[in-house]
C-alpha cells in the first residue's frame, strides 16, 4: 500500500471513532481517549528516533512541554489564535530545540545524547520555573472555550478531533519513513553506524532529521495539553509519566514499525485507564513502568515482534 | 570584611563542601559507566532508595543514617549484583546494550521513584543527628557541620574505593576490565564475575552517598532526577574512568553552583550542571582528566 491510500485509511478509521464519539455523546469518552490518542503521537514521534535509528530519547518532557508552554505563551500574546497555528508553532519550537541538542551531541557516542536529553529535561523545567510570564512555579490558567469552534459540541471533541489530526500524520509519516531511502538510512545507522558512515551515509545529517521530527511531533503533541488541562504547572508539564509512557508503549508494542506504537499505546493506555478508576492513581503509573521492564527483559521485540515470529 | 566578599567566601566554601558530597554521589557512575560501560541511569534513584533506608532507620530504630548505610552496605551490594545480573543475561549478552539497556535503566529509575512515593508519600523527609545543625566558626567562614560531616564520609569513601582499586588484586582486575575485556578474556579470567563485583561495589555506594544527601537535605521522592544531569555532568567533566579528575569536576561543578544560587537564586541551581554537560560534550568530550 502506498503513502496516500494508507493516509486515506487512517483517516477513514479516525472518522469512524470519530463519529462513534460523536454518536456515544459521552465527555469522559472523549477524555480518556484523548490521552491514548495523545501516547499514540508520543510513542510513535519517540519511535522515529529511538525505535529507527537506535538513538534513546529520555527528554520527552521537555520537547512535550515545550509545546505546552509556547500554547501558554500565545494565549497570553493572542488569546484568539487558532489551536491549530498553535500547534505548528509548538512544534518548530520542540523541532528547533532537538536540532540545537542534537547538534551538539548526536557527533558522540549514542548514551552521550541520551544522557542529554535527560538533562535537558531538567533545564527546561529549570527555565520554565523561573519565568514569570508563563506563571512560573505558580502555573497557569487557560481558559477553554465551552463550544468547540467549526464543528459545535463540546470543545474536548475539537481537542480529540485535532489530536486524531495529528495522529494520522505522525502514522503516514513514520510508515512513509520506514519505506524511504530516510528509512533505509536510519536503519544503517541502527545496525552499525561505523559501516553506514564508512558506506557513505550521511550520518549526522539523518540523525538530525530523525531528532527534528521525533521533537517536533512530540511538541505539536503537547500544544494542546494547556486547552486539555486548563491549569498547567511545570511539576503536571514535566511529569515523568509522560516519558515513561512515550518510551514504554512503542517497546512494549514493538519498535521496528509503525504499528508497534499504536498497539503499545491502545493496550498500555487502555489498561492504565482501567486501573486509574478500578484501583487507584498510584498504581496505574507504576504499570507502565514495569511492563517497560518485563518487555525489554523478555520480549526485546515487543508485541508485533512476538506475532511475527510465531507467524514464521 | 566588605558584606559581599564575606558571602563570596561562605558560598566558595560551602561549595567546596558541596562538591566534596557530589563526588560521593557520582562515584557509583564513575564506576559502573566509566569503568564497567554500563550506563546505570537509575543509580540517584537508588541514592534516594538510600536515602529512604537511613530515613527509616533514624525515625523507627533512631540509628544515626551513616552507621545504617554501613549496615545496609550488604544488602545494597547484593542487590546491585542482582541487577547486574539481569543487565548481562538479558543485555549484555545479547549486544543489546544502547536501546534496551538504557530504557532497562529507565524503567528501574521510575519504578524506584513510584515504589518510593507509594511507600513513604511525597512529603519532603528529614532524619535527626547531633551534628545536624551546630556549625563550626573559623573567624569569618562558618563550617555547617551538617555539609562538613558528609564531606569528611564522602571523601572517605572515594579514597577508600581508589586504594581498593589501585592496591588489591580483585580492584586490579576491575581496572583490567575497564581497560580490556577481551585480553582479560584470553587470560582465561571471567569479566563477568568481575564486572559483577565491580557493579555490586557501585550500587552499595548509594547507600552511603543516600545518606548523606538526606543528612544535607530533606528528601522527597522525585528530587533524584536532579541528580541525573549533575552526576553525568561530573563524570563526564572529570573524564570517565578517572577518581581524580571526577572529585575535581565535583567540587568545580559544586563552586559554580553554590556561586550560582548564592548570586541569582537557589532555583537557578540545577540548571548549571546541564551548561557543563553541553559544552564539556560540545569541547572537549573526554573531560579534562579523560585517558
Amino acid at each position: 500500500m502506498g503513502s496516500v491510500p494508507f493516509a486515506l485509511a487512517l483517516v477513514c478509521v479516525a472518522a469512524a471513532l470519530f463519529a462513534v464519539g460523536r454518536w456515544l455523546n459521552i465527555s469522559y469518552a472523549f477524555f480518556a481517549a484523548y490521552v491514548v490518542v495523545q501516547y499514540i503521537v508520543l510513542g510513535t514521534a519517540w519511535n522515529i528516533l529511538g525505535g529507527y535509528t537506535g538513538y534513546v530519547n529520555f527528554g520527552i518532557t521537555a520537547f512535550f512541554a515545550l509545546g505546552a508552554y509556547s500554547s501558554v505563551v500565545l494565549y497570553k500574546l493572542v488569546p484568539s489564535l487558532p489551536l491549530p497555528i498553535m500547534m505548528v508553532v509548538g512544534g518548530i519550537v520542540a523541532g528547533l530545540v532537538g536540532l540545537g541538542t542534537g547538534y551538539l551531541t548526536l557527533r558522540l557516542r549514542g548514551v552521550f545524547f541520551s544522557i542529554a536529553t535527560l538533562a535537558l529535561a531538567v533545564v527546561v523545567q529549570t527555565l520554565i520555573t523561573n519565568w514569570d510570564f508563563v506563571g512560573g512555579a505558580r502555573g497557569a490558567y487557560v481558559l477553554r472555550p465551552r463550544v468547540a469552534p467549526l464543528i459545535g459540541g463540546d470543545y474536548i471533541q475539537y481537542l480529540f478531533l485535532l489530536m486524531l489530526g495529528l495522529c494520522v500524520i505522525a502514522l503516514t509519516t513514520a510508515r512513509a519513513i520506514e519505506h524511504s531511502a530516510l528509512g533505509y538510512g536510519f536503519a544503517a545507522i541502527r545496525d552499525d553506524e561505523g559501516a553506514a558512515e564508512a558506506s557513505g551515509v550521511p550520518t549526522l545529517r539523518l540523525k538530525l532529521i530523525a531528532t527534528v521530527l521525533s521533537g517536533g511531533f512530540m511538541g505539536m503533541a503537547g500544544a494542546p495539553l494547556p486547552y486539555y488541562v486548563t491549569y498547567l504547572d511545570p511539576s503536571s508539564g514535566f511529569s515523568l509519566n509522560y516519558a515513561v509512557n512515550a518510551i514504554a508503549m512503542p517497546l512494549i508494542g514493538g519498535t521496528s514499525s509503525w504499528l508497534g506504537p499504536v498497539v503499545g499505546a491502545v493496550l498500555v493506555g487502555g489498561l492504565q485507564e482501567y486501573i486509574r478508576v478500578t484501583i487507584s492513581s498510584a498504581v496505574n503509573v507504576l504499570v507502565a513502568g514495569v511492563l517497560l521492564v518485563v518487555f525489554v527483559v523478555l520480549a526485546p521485540e515487543g508485541i508485533v515482534g512476538l506475532f511475527r515470529r510465531r507467524r514464521r | 570584611m566588605d558584606a559581599s566578599l564575606d558571602l563570596l567566601l561562605n558560598a566558595v566554601i560551602s561549595g567546596l563542601l558541596l562538591g566534596g558530597f557530589y563526588a560521593a554521589v557520582s562515584i557509583g557512575v564513575a564506576i559502573s559507566f566509566g569503568m564497567l560501560d554500563i550506563v546505570n541511569i537509575a543509580h540517584p534513584g537508588f541514592i534516594l532508595l538510600g536515602s529512604y533506608v537511613a530515613y527509616f532507620a533514624n525515625t523507627v530504630l533512631g540509628m544515626d543514617p551513616i552507621l545504617a548505610a554501613v549496615i545496609a552496605l550488604p544488602a545494597f551490594y547484593a542487590l546491585g549484583a542482582l541487577v547486574y545480573q539481569i543487565y548481562y543475561i538479558a543485555f549484555e549478552r545479547r549486544q543489546d546494550q544502547s536501546l534496551g539497556g538504557l530504557s532497562f535503566f529507565f524503567g528501574l529509575l521510575f519504578i524506584t521513584e513510584v515504589g518510593l512515593v507509594l511507600i513513604f508519600g511525597v512529603d519532603y523527609r528529614l532524619v535527626q543527628a547531633r551534628y545536624i545543625g551546630p556549625s563550626l566558626n573559623l573567624g569569618w567562614v562558618e563550617l555547617p557541620l551538617r555539609l562538613f560531616v558528609p564531606f569528611l564520609v564522602s571523601m572517605v569513601m572515594v579514597v577508600g574505593l581508589q586504594l581498593f582499586l589501585s592496591r588489591s588484586f580483585l580492584g586490579r582486575a576491575i581496572e583490567a576490565v575497564a581497560q580490556d575485556q577481551l585480553a582479560l578474556r584470553l587470560m582465561a579470567a571471567n569479566p563477568t564475575r568481575i564486572k559483577r563485583v565491580a557493579f555490586g561495589l557501585s550500587f552499595a555506594t548509594a547507600a552511603i552517598a543516600g545518606a548523606i544527601l538526606i543528612i544535607i537535605q530533606p528528601v522527597e521522592p522525585s528530587i533524584g532526577r536532579e541528580y541525573i544531569g549533575r552526576v553525568f555532568a561530573i563524570c563526564v567533566l572529570g573524564g570517565l574512568g578517572s577518581f581524580s579528575g571526577m572529585v575535581i569536576a565535583a567540587v568545580t561543578l559544586g563552586v559554580v553552583e553554590s556561586l550560582t544560587a548564592t548570586f541569582f537564586g537557589p532555583s537557578w541551581a540545577p540548571a548549571v550542571s546541564f551548561g557543563v554537560l553541553l559544552v564539556t560534550l560540545a569541547v572537549r568530550p573526554s573531560g579534562i582528566l579523560g585517558r
